[in-house]
């Protein structure tokens, strides 16, 4: 999940079944323990236990205004995982060049689809932004073609509305 | 119809659209956002699909940003899934899977055509999208009925549709077991794969199904090992340890081949990641390796100097796995564990506590204790009680095992609850108690800090300090004869700020103040002689208390440091109390009894009934005295008649009572108990356990009183408190002792190994409630003495077991459970790989029909030429047995395979061998698993476990 330093979710991924309250307490509650954390100490919490189930850690990374963090259990490795939050922002870096909260914001579907590209389903799949990128690249492409016609009468309006 | 819909999507706002919205509207998004919602309602029933799946998309975001319910759109989210759109389809298929619930969403199988479909699509990110999809909303009947396409996908010739569908094979083999039947041996042909990247994803799936049941997957332990050894991917790396730290207790040889591949990466690696992996294994797993432990340990080191917090903390924390097994690692490291503990980071220090709490022994307790105090001092409050919790509970550990000084160990006790943080109260209340109880020589010293606690007034103001005030009370009112001013004690405990304190602990105050006072009264009486000119006759009284009560009694004297265990010193006190006890005239009782009176006398009204009851019995005595007061002291001197005897007598039966000692007893005697034939109590369990758990919650409340409360609440109908004690001194100790002559054997023993134990009183109050660290204790101590234990309450037939049954009941039962509730996957996966076996060597036999007896004959035959002399050895147990089942599938398999490295096709020669000797057994048995994986469902291999 991907929370601002005010506390505002600005992307989660569950990889069980939440309903949605139940999401919106655990991210504030991942807020809670993140926000009042100093800066410079370890990026790993552990206890957790009571909210997110006994082997439950935590790992976040702290990026200008916003804060990456990936929930894991005792089958991943705590460093790789910070690596993975690392090819995470890369890759966003990439697409939107350097990122800001403002592109994580406006680009809701476009992030779901980079993470989708590099966890499924709760397993790492991927972890050379080079290639996520390209996979995302290629899934853009092919949402502008499939959607050029429609587009073209579509995106007066929208620009009239606003 | 088509009028409004045109309208709504010319005047639709896009998503971006509604997050600016969101944005303007700051403080106030509620009302915004259910302004769009209604929008949304609107336009997603629209018939044009731009509108439907922009309003689609924006209801996702809220859903998933902001809450907002969205299970009702659930049918439109199916029905944009089908449009031809790519874009409309990730739209819908992005919304099914955040909001989609597998268990109620209903329309899901409405789903199903559409994804067959998808997955079967040409274009690889459609099918992507599919799996995605699928991970998230399928149910059983999802996955059984999509096996097949996915199934196709695992050989799929796109790297990345098969990456995907391996990952999804996880969720199908959890929903629908049988899919493992049908997809589990192309999952293990892709371990072969080229692409490291497809090698990654098969065995991150296994890493995961090994953490729920690694047993199945022992055969494939030579696939992992040739990774381990050739791969460079540090995440492939990675998991295939992960995966072997689950295999490596099931089967000991594993250690022997994989502590040098994994030193070698060790060394290598300049990853951090996988540094620390490796390190982690091999402490966790392979901790008897000495050489390798000692790669691992230089390697901590290395982490624990690196800047980067993370690094250390996982440092520290590798060296809490090594410090069970290799102490000398931590000591190695004892600087720089202690400089951790004032580190800025949570964290690390919490580790750093942990490691000197492990390096604690009976030599060093005191220096580490001394120095976690101080950093308990400086540290905020949180840390300081994790800190004084660590301590408390270290130092109690097994009955204070480390502890030999028990003085200072008190006096500890005394100086944490000054720590203004200290949120430690009911901790150190207890232990007061159970101090005081368990040891007899720690008593003058808890007696003293007792009394320094209970006169200061300005802890009265710490709520979190009167839990341990009430253990003070209890100890000062309980073990008064040790105190030096027991008048002090009194007024100390009757101060008027006392009516601070809980309506509990306030009882508990008044009832030690009972028990000082009538010391005091009773010790006046007896040395009132001391005043006078004969005080030959007061010294043989107090040698005759001195030996009935075998405990010194302290006299009344202000000195300071004499030793109390001394007795010889015994005549010197005497003469000396005779120069000071003075203050023992009648003025001084007359002060007290006023002081009694006046703080009391407003609470006899009180509403609490324990307050209420308590300062009664103390205003009754306090009367009885009064009445015949004039000349209390004198008179007796001159002629002991007999209506002063009585209120002496009175005081000397009190003090009698109370001087009874009181020992611990576990709070599991009573179930140790044999119940009574023709007892039904496992008639309804659940109520049992229902009145099991009230019980346990009261436990510690009344346990806190001390002994008075929890003997009230066993026989409430005597109210007064003298004819109650006397009844039960004699009425319980005589019920107490023909008991104990009946079930001598649940009594705990009085003797004793060591020096603590030495200190034991008998148990001789059943009444006294008992915490729970005294459960876990006695019953470990029983079980070193292996005395019988009865079964607990819920058999209705005794059983003459060794406690052990009691214990090993629950882990049991549990470990049964685990294994029921995998046993679908696991069972099948082990089907499948005796079916694999089966079908290979069959492929290689080539004309046998029967291929699981064709394997066995197989194997009969590679037994008989490899077989040495061994027929006699004996049969291992069943475990082992099973696991030589499975390895000798692979034992026959890794024959097939030539590459396969030579050193683990030795070790699977032996595995073969061993095999045999159990095979009359394993024949029947692995023929009967063979015909059920191509057969029947999973559960008949689970089976021959449990029954071996």
């Amino acid at each position: 999940m991907v929370i601002n330093t005010l506390g505002k979710p600005r992307l989660s991924k569950f990889y069980e079944f939440q309903p949605a309250e139940k999401q919106q307490e655990l991210i504030r509650h991942v807020y809670a323990v993140l926000s009042n954390r100093p800066d410079n100490v370890s990026n790993f919490i552990r206890s957790l236990g009571a909210i997110f189930g006994p082997d439950t850690r935590l790992v976040y990374k702290h990026y200008a205004t916003l804060y990456f963090v990936f929930l894991f259990d005792n089958s991943e490795n705590e460093l790789a995982m910070l690596d993975l939050i690392q090819v995470f922002v890369e890759t966003l870096d990439k697409c939107f060049r350097s990122v800001c909260e403002l592109d994580v914001v406006f680009n809701y579907s476009k992030m779901h689809t980079i993470l989708d590209e590099i966890i499924l389903g709760g397993q790492v799949l991927e972890t050379d932004s080079v290639e996520v990128m390209r996979a995302v690249e290629e899934i853009t492409k092919l949402e502008s073609t499939t959607t050029a016609s429609t587009l073209i009468n579509k995106s007066i309006p929208s620009w009239w509305a606003s | 119809m088509a009028g409004p819909s045109l309208l709504d999507s010319l005047f639709q706002r896009s998503l971006e659209d509604l997050i600016k919205g969101l944005r303007l509207y700051i403080g106030d998004e509620s009302s915004f956002i259910s302004k769009s919602l209604d929008e949304i309602r609107r336009e997603i029933k629209s018939t044009d699909q731009q509108t439907k799946a922009t309003a689609l998309q924006k209801l996702t975001y809220l859903h998933s940003i902001y809450g907002i319910d969205m299970s009702w759109a659930a049918f439109h989210a199916i029905e944009l899934s089908s449009s031809q759109s790519f874009n409309f389809k990730r739209i819908a298929y992005l919304a099914a899977s955040l909001s989609f619930d597998p268990l109620t969403t209903d329309v899901i199988l409405l789903l199903t055509h559409q994804l067959r479909k998808d997955l079967q699509s040409p274009n690889s990110h459609e099918v992507g999208l599919a799996l995605h999809a699928l991970y998230y909303i399928s149910t059983p009947d999802l996955a059984r009925d999509l096996t097949p396409e996915v199934f196709t996908l695992l050989n799929s010739n796109k790297g990345k549709t098969r990456k995907k569908a391996i990952a999804i094979i996880l969720r199908l083999f959890e929903l629908f077991p049988d899919s493992v039947r049908v997809c589990f041996k192309r999952l293990v042909e892709n371990l072969e794969n080229s692409d490291p990247a497809i090698v990654s994803a098969v065995v991150g799936v296994f890493c995961e199904l090994a953490c729920k049941e690694p047993k199945s997957y022992l055969p494939l332990a030579p696939e992992f090992y040739k990774i381990l050894v050739h791969s460079r991917n540090n995440w492939l790396l990675i998991k295939v340890l992960k995966i072997f730290v689950k295999l490596a207790p099931l089967e000991p040889r594993l250690g022997k081949r994989l502590v040098e591949p994994i030193c070698d990466h060790l060394k290598r690696t300049t990853a951090k990641s996988l540094a620390f992996e490796c390190v982690r294994t091999i402490v966790s797993s392979f901790s008897e390796y000495e050489s390798a432990v000692r790669v691992a340990v230089e390697n901590i080191k290395e982490f624990l100097n690196e800047d980067d917090p993370n690094l250390r903390y996982l440092g520290l924390q590798a060296l809490t796995i090594v410090a069970s097994k290799h102490l000398w690692a931590v000591m190695e490291n004892k600087d720089f564990v202690i400089k951790s503990l004032s580190d800025a980071d949570v964290n690390i220090k919490l580790e750093a506590l942990q490691l000197v709490l492990a390096m604690v022994s009976e030599d060093n307790v005191v220096d580490i204790c001394k120095v976690l105090i101080n950093y308990a001092l400086k540290s905020d409050p949180e840390f300081c009680n994790e800190i004084l919790g660590c301590i408390l509970l270290t130092c109690s550990r097994n009955v204070y095992e480390i502890i030999v000084d028990f003085d200072w160990y008190v006096s500890l006790l005394g100086e944490m609850s000054r720590i203004p943080h200290c949120q430690k109260g009911e901790e150190i209340e207890n232990q007061l108690v159970d101090i005081g109880m368990r040891v007899k020589d720690a008593r003058p010293e808890l007696v003293r800090v007792g009394r320094d606690l209970l006169i200061d007034p300005a802890l009265l103001g710490n709520p979190f300090v009167h839990r341990i005030l009430s253990a003070a009370a209890w100890v000062s009112g309980e073990y008064v004869r040790f105190s030096k001013n027991p008048p002090e004690i009194v007024e100390a405990l009757l101060q008027p700020r006392t009516s601070l304190l809980a309506s509990s602990i306030k009882a508990v105050y008044i009832q030690s103040a009972f028990k000082v006072l009538t010391f005091y009264l009773h010790y006046s009486i007896s040395t009132k002689g001391v005043i006078s000119p004969a005080s030959q006759g007061v010294e043989d009284l107090m040698h005759g208390r001195v030996q009935e009560n075998s405990q010194f009694v302290r006299p009344v004297a202000d000195s300071d440091t004499e030793s109390f265990e001394d007795m010889s010193v015994a005549h010197e006190w005497s003469s000396l109390t005779s120069l000071k006890v003075e203050p023992i005239t009648e003025e001084s009782i007359v002060n007290i009894l006023d002081l009694v009176e006046t703080t009391l006398g407003p609470l006899a009204g009180s509403h609490e009934v324990e307050i209420l009851e308590r300062s009664r019995n103390v205003l009754g005595l306090v009367e009885l005295i009064r009445e015949e007061l004039p000349g209390y002291l004198v008179k007796r001197e001159e002629d002991n008649d007999k209506g002063q005897r009585k209120t002496h007598e009175m005081i000397k039966l009190i003090a009698e009572a109370f001087s009874e000692e009181l020992g611990p007893v576990s709070a599991s005697s009573q179930e140790r108990i044999p119940i009574p034939e023709g007892m039904e109590l496992n008639q309804s369990l659940d109520d049992l356990d229902a009145i099991c758990g009230d019980f346990g919650l009261h436990i510690p409340t009344s346990f806190s009183l001390g002994r008075s409360i929890s003997s009230e609440k066993d026989d409430v109908t005597m109210s007064d408190r003298q004819s109650k004690e006397e009844v039960e001194s004699t009425e319980s100790t005589s019920l107490l002792a023909e008991h104990r002559k009946r079930h001598g054997l649940y009594y705990l023993q009085s003797q004793k190994k060591e020096m603590v134990y030495d200190d034991y009183p008998p148990a001789n109050d059943i009444k006294t409630g008992d915490n729970a660290d005294d459960e876990a204790n006695d019953l470990i101590k029983l079980t070193e003495q292996s005395l019988f234990s009865k079964k607990k309450a819920n058999q209705a037939k005794p059983r003459p077991v060794v406690v052990k049954l009691d214990d090993g009941d629950g882990p049991f039962i549990t470990a049964k459970k685990v294994e029921l509730k995998d046993d679908l996957v696991s069972g099948a996966v082990r089907d499948v790989l005796l079916g694999d076996e089966a079908t290979t060597s069959l492929s290689r036999t080539k004309k046998s029909d029967k291929p699981s007896s064709k394997r066995r004959q197989d194997k009969l035959d590679k037994d008989k030429s490899s077989r040495p002399k061994e027929d006699s050895k004996s049969m291992e147990n069943s475990e082992l047995e099973n696991a030589n089942l499975r390895r000798s599938k692979c034992h026959s398999r890794g024959k097939e395979k030539k590459q396969r490295s030579t050193a683990i096709d030795r070790d699977e020669h032996e595995e073969g061998d061993k095999q045999k000797v159990s095979h009359h057994h394993g024949k029947h048995k692995s023929r009967q698993r063979a015909d059920g994986a191509l057969t029947l469902a999973a559960q008949s291999p689970v089976i021959p476990d449990f029954l071996l």
